[in-house]
């Protein structure tokens, strides 16, 4: 099926939800509702003619003063056997910033999830295993949003197992001969 | 009597078999793995951030440094999708010069594969013998870009130099000689009975867990699903070119090994028919952005100011947002590129869909219930660099 | 044979005197403590990043390291240096800090690549820029990732600096 057809498909499954339909290139993107996203999700990998079996990426994006709600989670989905694809969205506010987890679905997404929580903050529910994965446990905030600054030199906010090590540096100064 | 009690062992991130700084933490009972909880993020130096406050040219060099070994096919996959992004068409001769060193890449990256995996399970003459062999393809590179690992040599809509007759004439005869050399790793390895008992039935995942996973490349194709982004979405030069794609049917560490074993030939094979065909013309479309790409003006929303909303104000959804995922094959599996680009020459968000990433992620399922010596077959199988996999 | 006060020394090298036919060497103690230590110098592999693949290769069969007695060790409390290949993050700085404590004295190490130097092209909020501000850096290798000429450059220098070093063999130092 074409993205177009599949969009539609999704539209006139699920008219309530789908809040928008954009097209760029050979690529359409769904953005729905993150209410029924579950409900959602499983008919994309369930039904027949669309069988979205496999979950290629899952993602964040910060849209802080581009659009009304600040987040949006990006799943692109696609289906190996028919061979097409399609990138479903999903607007989460920064008040209430959680989503219903899809790892029962396709447990790939553990990691991509655990991700979107380590950089952007949004919160999974239902995830088997959450926390954050590629900054260290008890870091501050989530790098990958816009207000997050990007150069090395963190300040006060500094994380304290890095001062801790500054610190032991210091420490073992004196034994060190040279 | 001695109460059963499970073991907790710690591995890495400083280990020599982990291929990097992977940290596992396993749960024993005896000698089987219980529990195997993977830790990732030890080389995690915000390559996406970086990215977004990078142009699109000057962010390219950012994806050598993903993974490392297959550096070229990073470039390429970058490139593919920027260009697919700004709607530039790279000419002919390039596409077939950028499918000739995407499949060098793959050699180069899987005699590492090769070599480490090897060496791990205790043969350590086939890495003094594959790690002789990769210089080769290293001198190939150095005579067309002059780096030896991170190339940076495919450009935005082409590649940076036209080829000359003498990497011609050397990639011919590497096309000729290597096959030898992947039958001397054959003899070494492929019926030797510690490499079968270490390999064979180890690490089982099955086609539907495997798609399940999300698993690509050749850890996919050896539960025998022939999923591969060359056919099924093609770029460059990959449509008009013949080639078949090993699959496995055991789905266990042997079948992925001998599905790597069997994409050397078929890379090779590639780059003979793309060296044949290899077309005249410009190696650099002329639309190509600049080094210096100017950044240009963000597209806004109608009435408002750059990133700024007033308290009380209803902000208009439509905000035009380029948005594209794109797939390429690099060797590892599929390495995608989501861009979401707001009209200036900055990625608004450069999202990188990292091979090594996921397979990482299935380590767990693999490991548990088997013996702990088979921790580390599992993780020479699944491939990773940890350079990509924590980005 | 019998060595008496008046038989010449012959200086062979500078500092080091043979005396003839008794196959004697009269040298100061840090020469052959220094020898010994240059010529079989075991680094620890600490692969972080790119620069590892480079290490591998220096030490794979065409560039072979072992001609120069180094031999990589997996154990920190084996070996003699340290290279640090790759970009060193904040979360993986404790565990570099903690491997580094863990080595005997005498201890070398080398910073290999821009990013180990300097922190290089990653000036990002989780890379620590440059390993010489959590160890003690010897012997800085520039490049990204250097060639494996540069990196048995760096090691030849650090012979040279081991070669030079005077009276760091006896506790009373």
């Amino acid at each position: 099926m074409t993205p177009r057809a599949i969009a539609e498909l999704i539209q006139s499954k699920f008219k309530p939800e789908v809040a928008e339909i954009t097209e760029f290139g050979d690529q359409v993107s769904v953005l729905v509702n993150k209410t029924r996203i579950l409900e959602i999700m499983s008919f994309l990998r369930n039904s027949s003619e669309l069988y979205f079996d496999y979950l290629t990426d899952l993602c964040g994006v910060d849209y802080q003063g581009r659009k009304n709600e600040r987040f949006e989670v990006v799943y692109h989905l696609r289906s190996i056997l028919h061979n097409h694809c399609i990138r479903i969205k999903a607007a989460i506010p920064e008040k209430d910033c959680k989503i219903d987890s899809v790892v029962r679905i396709w447990a790939g997404a553990n990691w991509h999830e655990r991700e979107c929580f380590d950089m952007y903050g949004i919160s999974f529910t239902g995830h088997p295993d959450f926390r954050r994965i590629l900054m260290p446990d008890d870091w501050e905030g989530h790098p990958l949003r816009k207000d997050y600054p990007l150069k090395s030199d963190l300040g006060e906010a500094e994380w304290k197992g890095f001062k801790e090590v500054l610190e032991t540096v210091e420490r073992n100064k004196k034994y060190e001969v040279r | 009597m001695l109460k059963k009690k499970e073991l907790s062992i710690n591995m890495g991130p400083q280990h020599p078999a982990t291929h990097g700084v992977l940290r596992l933490v396993l749960e024993l009972d005896g000698e089987t793995v219980v529990k195997c909880t993977p830790h990732v993020g030890y080389l995690h130096r915000g390559t996406e951030k970086l990215g977004e406050n990078r142009t699109y040219p000057m962010a390219l060099p950012l994806t050598d440094r993903l993974d490392y070994v297959s550096s070229m096919s990073n470039n390429i996959g970058y490139c593919v999708a920027v260009e697919r992004l700004l709607g530039i068409e790279a000419p002919a001769r390039a596409k077939y010069i950028r499918t000739i060193m995407a499949e060098l890449t793959r050699i180069a990256n899987h005699i590492v594969w090769i070599a480490t995996h090897a060496l791990d399970i205790g043969a350590m003459t086939v890495f003094l013998y594959s790690m002789r062999d990769r210089e080769w393809i290293l001198d190939l590179y150095e005579m067309v870009c002059g780096a030896r690992l991170t190339v940076t040599y495919p450009r935005i809509g082409g590649v940076r130099c036209d080829i000359d007759q003498e990497f011609m004439d050397s990639c011919y005869k590497f096309i000729e000689d290597f096959p030898k050399r992947i039958e001397e790793y054959e003899t070494l390895i492929d019926q030797n009975r510690i490499w079968l008992q270490r390999t064979v039935g180890v690490g089982i995942i099955s086609a539907a867990d495997a798609i399940n996973w999300g698993l690509t490349g050749p850890t996919l194709r050896g539960s025998g699903v022939a999923y591969d982004v060359r056919k099924a979405a093609p770029y460059d030069a990959y449509d008009q070119i013949d080639f078949e794609v090993p699959v496995g049917k055991n789905c266990d560490v042997y079948d992925r090994y001998r599905c790597r074993m069997d994409e050397f030939r078929q890379s090779i094979s590639i780059i003979k028919q793309c060296l044949d065909k290899l077309p005249d013309g410009l190696v650099l479309a002329s639309e190509a952005p600049p080094y210096d790409m100017p950044i240009g003006k963000p597209r806004v929303m109608p009435g408002h100011p750059m990133g700024e909303i007033l308290p009380g104000e209803l902000v208009e959804e439509k905000v035009p947002f380029d948005e594209l995922y794109s797939a390429t094959e690099v060797p590892k599996g599929e390495l995608g590129f989501y861009f979401v680009n707001d009209g200036t020459a900055r990625p608004y968000r450069m999202r990188i869909r990292a091979p090594s990433f996921v397979h990482a992620s299935v380590l767990p399922k693999l490991c548990e219930g088997s013996l702990v010596a088979d921790v580390i077959a599992n993780i020479g199988t699944i491939d990773i660099v940890l350079g990509e996999c924590d980005r | 044979m019998i060595v008496d006060g008046t038989t010449a020394l012959i200086e062979v090298e500078e500092g080091i005197r043979i005396i003839p036919g008794a196959n004697t060497i009269v040298c100061a103690l840090d020469k052959i403590v220094n020898w010994g230590r240059k010529s079989s110098i075991w680094p620890m592999t600490f692969g972080l990043a790119c620069c590892a693949i480079e290490m591998m290769a220096t030490g794979a069969s065409h560039y072979d390291l072992d001609r120069f007695g180094v031999v990589f060790r997996g154990s920190p409390r084996q070996s003699d240096a340290i290279i640090i290949a790759g970009t060193l993050t904040k979360k993986m700085a404790p565990v570099v800090r903690m491997v580094y404590d863990q080595m005997p004295e005498p201890r070398y190490v080398i910073a290999m690549g821009s990013c180990a130097c300097s922190g290089g092209i990653y000036n990002t909020y989780s890379t620590v820029q440059g390993v010489d501000t959590v160890l003690p850096v010897d012997v800085y290798i520039p490049g990204c990732p250097p060639r494996p000429e540069a990196l048995l450059d760096g090691l030849i220098m650090l012979q040279e600096l081991i070669n030079k070093e005077h009276f760091k063999w006896s506790r009373w130092r």
